[in-house]
């Protein structure tokens, strides 16, 4: 402490260039996990096959917790600013996206136990995967330099891309992986070239500083360009139409619970970056790119998933209508638009993982069991596996008592509010249409007497838990939305309202601050 | 003082007495006896407690009454505000009397998951008193919404041979219907800050709600459309016949009994309490769809060759009595309206049951299956005959009272819509008696017909209180419209004011 204030007040600028304790509290969480990652790694070849399945996905599942952990501390009000020389941010929005896509780890650690030893999966590098997925999501929630958001995705689709190809014995996972890194290279190589492009035309790449120069002068014509290829990056990540034309093929090849995982973290993530660059980087004429998305993306999504048969593949259309929905509150007022939207990828993240949960374990060896006919009859073979199910459809169709019922209300809430009649009316439309193919599901389930042996083994005790915790969130998120969007509109008006947008409150009295 | 404690919370224990008794039904174990009787007992004590309401309901008063008005979402700004005039009060009693005489008629229909069964059942009954009684917009879309699984659950699992067909029909035409409904609700939200039924309508009246006068046709219709699925009005009702020929009779009663009602109520409280002045400038063509209702459904009616069926266009043509009595905007024509509501209700949901009864025995509808049927079963046939005679219309009924009022009203509003409207009873005459006449009378034409047997005990527990109420509600229709009359009286009331705003200008 005391060298630190000497060099402090010797040499006022190498004060910047050594990290502070509070630097690295401030990215305590993704510490934590990359440790526990390694672990994993450094565990792997000493154990045998046997072993390995429980005690590695043990250990992930504390690092994960450990991360949960680190994350309450990181929220702490004394931690809460800048860090890294203005590259990492916390502040409630960070800390609510990090508690979500560590959450989200945590559950698909845990609905993966039962899959792993089904599918014959070695277990070592796949948990450590997702661990190291989770450090690149997180950091993207957190990061407000457009370079470490691009060096944070590029974590988070690197372990995506492996992790999609996890089920070596099938050509189809192949496929898929090969599909995801080619298709996402080049989205990611879209945003990057936003990035420069931005840099050109504004010269910085702090989100802040970027904000400010626009804010001050003429918007530069390259601005636009660079706002509309970061949006074609990000928009690949989300599965927005028209950039969502890799869903279903990837997602049909996966193995399920990282489907699950898929769909729902690096989805919130990318949300993360888009709200941040969204309503910080306030661009005129965004919000057009993102109503034509946003209408594409809930009709392709709702109509494609009508025709479906492959369970995954539904499920896959779904999460490109949901990606639809959600954007509709990107389009709408900033401080409602981003609560509506943050409260719609928790309510999504809980419902639709928890569906996967139950797909994966459904589908057993090979996953030979993930065309509609096989759900025939569960409501009688598996009553309370289908009465989860349901609940999880009824919530991703919108009724009442769900999560998704008051995501989606929010966000139309939203829409309507900032006058977006005609999307709004597209979107309650569209969710009218996708009740439909939610429906055929549960018809399925209890309307349909099974026709070929479907074998059901019993719940796992890691599942059942998965399984109880999406539950739990899915209901309360339905019964007792209050805390969830208070907080949400909290953090929200720190984006909007962010004190560095303001041109007198420069960033580096913040760093001073904290080294105090 | 144990009444004025009681009268704060009766509305919520009438209201989710049937869900905890369903939740409660969960957990016990698979002896389908005593499933039946937990829950008829539910039901029935639901019943017992629901009387409160009309007891003490102070009948002079137009304002809500029994009211709870607690904050439940703080942002957005959603209440638990549940209260019941006197347009609601009478739908909630039917509901929760029809609900114990379900569960009777089921006893022995029902004979595989019969735990599904009646938790569905004891569900769908919380959703179905939960619309009537909320008066928080959002509350109201909760349970209108809620009410779709449980329906479309009895009818898919429960129902008959192209079950899944009619299920996923209703759900996706109510659902499609009642997202504009959503938005709707959600405009004014964003415009009125507030989803309160009673603030809204304020609001809206004293003019103090931005961008109102172009957005109340789009609102008006958005309200109507989710409403016009659900009564079913002319062209929105061909899910009507589906979801009843192939819904278990639990499922046909409450649907045509007191679902439909969902739909009418709406109009009355939404359209018409919110949106006065364009329910009068739409009501030409309202009233018109509602004619066609009315004989369109009854033309069709007649010519069926399934009961069921012939029972569910009777609704089609019942329902468009209500809606041109509503749209008549005369106090005749609304007491009229609502009093057909809990008529049709009564009427309808003991013709199912009928119907059903009879589908028990023989596993059909078609009514050339039957013929004779007075010989060997005297007591359902004379049931029978007191249904079909209410329902048609005859006086000292209870379909009589309500026709005649609406008739008058719609004779007041415009002459050539009473004219119209009254051969709809001329026709209902036709196809119920006509209907009547092929199954009882005459010689047994199919031997097997010879050996059924007559009412059992359960289904006479089920259909004669039915047959009692329809009598009594003919007689003394005064202990129902004295609650209904001055409720429909403020809504009215609106109107004049509305009107000369619009000369004045």
């Amino acid at each position: 402490m005391i060298a630190q204030t000497m060099i402090a007040t010797i040499a006022p600028a190498f004060s910047q260039a050594l990290p502070q304790t509070a630097d690295y509290v401030r990215i305590l969480p993704e510490i934590v996990l990359s440790i526990f990652g390694m672990i994993v790694m450094v565990l792997e070849p000493l154990l045998d096959e046997e072993q390995s399945q429980k005690v590695l996905g043990l250990i992930a599942l504390v690092g994960t917790l450990a991360g949960l952990g680190a994350t309450w501390f990181m929220a702490q009000p004394q931690y809460q600013g800048l860090a890294f020389w203005n590259m990492v941010q916390v502040d409630a929005f960070s800390v609510f996206f990090h508690v979500l896509v560590i959450a989200i780890g945590a559950v698909v650690i845990l609905s993966s136990y039962e899959y792993m030893a089904v599918q014959r999966i070695r277990a070592g590098e796949y948990y450590a995967l997702i661990l190291f997925g989770v450090v690149g999501m997180a950091l993207m929630s957190s990061a407000i330099e457009l370079v470490l958001i691009f060096i944070a995705l590029e974590i988070s689709s690197i372990s995506s891309y492996v992790l999609a190809g996890f089920r070596r014995h099938e050509a189809a996972s192949a496929e898929s992986s090969l599909k995801y890194f080619l298709l996402g290279s080049f989205a990611t190589a879209f945003f990057l070239y936003g990035v420069a492009l931005m840099f050109g035309a504004t010269g910085s790449t702090n989100i802040a500083q970027i904000s400010r120069t626009l804010l001050a002068g003429p918007i530069p014509l390259l601005a636009y360009v660079a706002v509309a290829f970061m949006f074609v990056g990000l928009g690949f990540k989300v599965a927005a139409a028209p950039f969502h034309v890799w869903t279903p093929d990837v997602y049909e090849g996966a193995p399920a619970p990282i489907v699950g995982f898929m769909s729902t973290a690096p989805k919130a993530a990318a949300f993360a970056v888009l709200l941040r660059v969204v309503f910080v980087i306030d661009v005129p004429g965004m919000l057009w790119l993102i109503w034509v998305s946003a209408a594409l993306s809930m009709t392709l999504g709702n109509l494609g998933a009508l025709v479906q048969n492959n369970v995954k593949r539904l499920l896959a259309y779904s999460s490109i209508a949901h990606a639809g929905y959600l954007l509709v509150a990107f389009a709408a007022s900033p401080s409602l638009g981003a609560s509506a939207a943050m409260f719609y990828t928790a309510a999504y993240a809980a419902m639709n993982l928890g569906a996967f949960a139950v797909v994966s374990h459904l589908a057993n060896a090979g996953e030979r069991y993930v065309t509609l006919e096989d759900y025939e009859g569960l409501g009688r073979s598996s009553p309370l596996l289908a009465a989860a199910l349901t609940i999880f459809l009824l919530s991703l169709i919108g009724i009442p008592m769900t999560g998704g019922f008051f995501a989606k209300f929010y966000v139309f809430s939203a829409a309507v509010k900032a006058n977006l009649i005609w999307l709004t009316i597209i979107g309650v439309l569209n969710s009218g249409v996708g009740a439909y193919y939610y429906l055929r599901i549960i018809v399925m389930m209890y309307m349909r007497e099974s026709r070929r042996e479907v074998p059901v083994t019993p719940v796992p005790f890691a599942l059942g838990v998965a399984l109880a915790s999406c539950m739990a969130a899915t209901i309360y998120l339905g019964i007792f939305p209050s805390h969830v969007l208070q907080y949400a509109q909290d953090s929200a008006q720190q984006l909007v309202l962010d004190p560095s947008r303001q041109p007198s409150s420069s960033a580096l009295i913040s760093s001073v601050s904290t080294i105090q | 003082m144990s009444t004025d404690s009681l009268s704060s919370i009766i509305l919520t224990l009438v209201t989710f007495m049937p869900l905890a008794g369903g939740l409660l039904l969960m957990l016990l174990p698979r002896r389908d006896r005593d499933i039946r009787i937990f829950a008829l007992v539910i039901s029935l004590l639901t019943f017992v407690l629901c009387l409160h309401l009309p007891v003490y309901f102070q009948r002079g008063q137009t304002d809500f009454q029994y009211q709870v008005d607690r904050q439940w979402v703080s942002t957005p700004n959603i209440h638990y505000h549940m209260g019941v005039d006197g347009i609601s009060l009478w739908l909630v009693v039917l509901t929760t009397f029809l609900t114990p005489l379900c569960v009777l008629i089921s006893w022995k229909s029902i004979h595989e998951r019969v735990k599904e069964f009646f938790i569905l059942l004891l569900i769908l009954e919380t959703a179905l008193i939960g619309v009537f009684t909320s008066l928080d917009l959002f509350l109201f879309y909760f349970f209108w919404e809620a009410t779709l699984i449980p329906m479309a659950l009895l009818i898919g699992i429960f129902g008959h041979e192209r079950k899944v067909y009619a299920a996923v029909k209703f759900f996706m035409y109510t659902m499609i219907g009642s997202v504009f409904m959503l938005a709707a609700i959600l405009w004014l939200y964003a415009n009125t800050g507030s989803f309160d039924f009673v603030v809204i309508r304020d609001k809206i009246a004293s003019g103090a709600v931005p961008g109102f006068a172009a957005a109340a046709q789009w609102l008006f219709l958005g309200f109507f459309l989710a409403f016009a699925v659900k009564v079913p009005l002319f062209p929105f009702h061909t899910w009507l016949p589906d979801a009843h020929v192939e819904a278990p009779t639990a499922g046909s009663v409450l649907l045509a009994g007191v679902l439909l009602k969902m739909g009418t109520y709406g109009l009355l409280r939404f359209n018409l309490g919110l949106f006065p002045e364009q329910a009068r400038h739409n009501a030409w063509w309202v009233m018109t769809l509602a004619l066609i209702g009315i004989i369109y459904g009854a033309l069709v009616a007649m010519v069926q060759p399934n009961m069921k069926k012939l029972i569910a266009y009777s609704s089609v043509s019942h329902l468009g009595f209500v809606v041109l009595g509503i749209f008549s905007f005369t106090q005749a024509g609304l007491n009229g309206a609502m009093f057909v509501m809990l008529a049709h209700g009564i009427s309808t949901g003991a013709l199912f049951m009928l119907a059903g009864i009879l589908h028990e025995r023989r596993h059909t509808y078609e009514i050339s299956e039957f013929g004779g049927l007075a010989s060997p079963m005297p007591v359902y046939a004379a049931s029978y005959l007191v249904i079909v005679l209410a329902s048609a219309g005859l006086p000292l009924l209870n379909g009589f009272i309500g026709e005649f009022l609406v008739l008058s009203g719609a004779f007041q509003a415009r002459a050539v819509y009473g004219i119209l409207g009254a051969t709809g009873i001329i026709w209902s005459a036709v196809y119920l008696l006509w209907m009547y006449q092929r199954v009882f009378y005459g010689k047994v034409t199919h031997p097997v017909n010879n050996s059924l047997s007559d009412l059992s005990r359960f289904e006479k527990m089920a259909i004669w209180p039915c047959a009692a109420a329809a009598v009594v509600m003919g007689v003394a229709p005064i202990v129902w419209l004295g609650a209904i009359d001055p409720a429909v009286h403020a809504v009215i009331a609106t109107f004049p004011q509305t009107v000369s705003r619009v000369v004045g200008q």
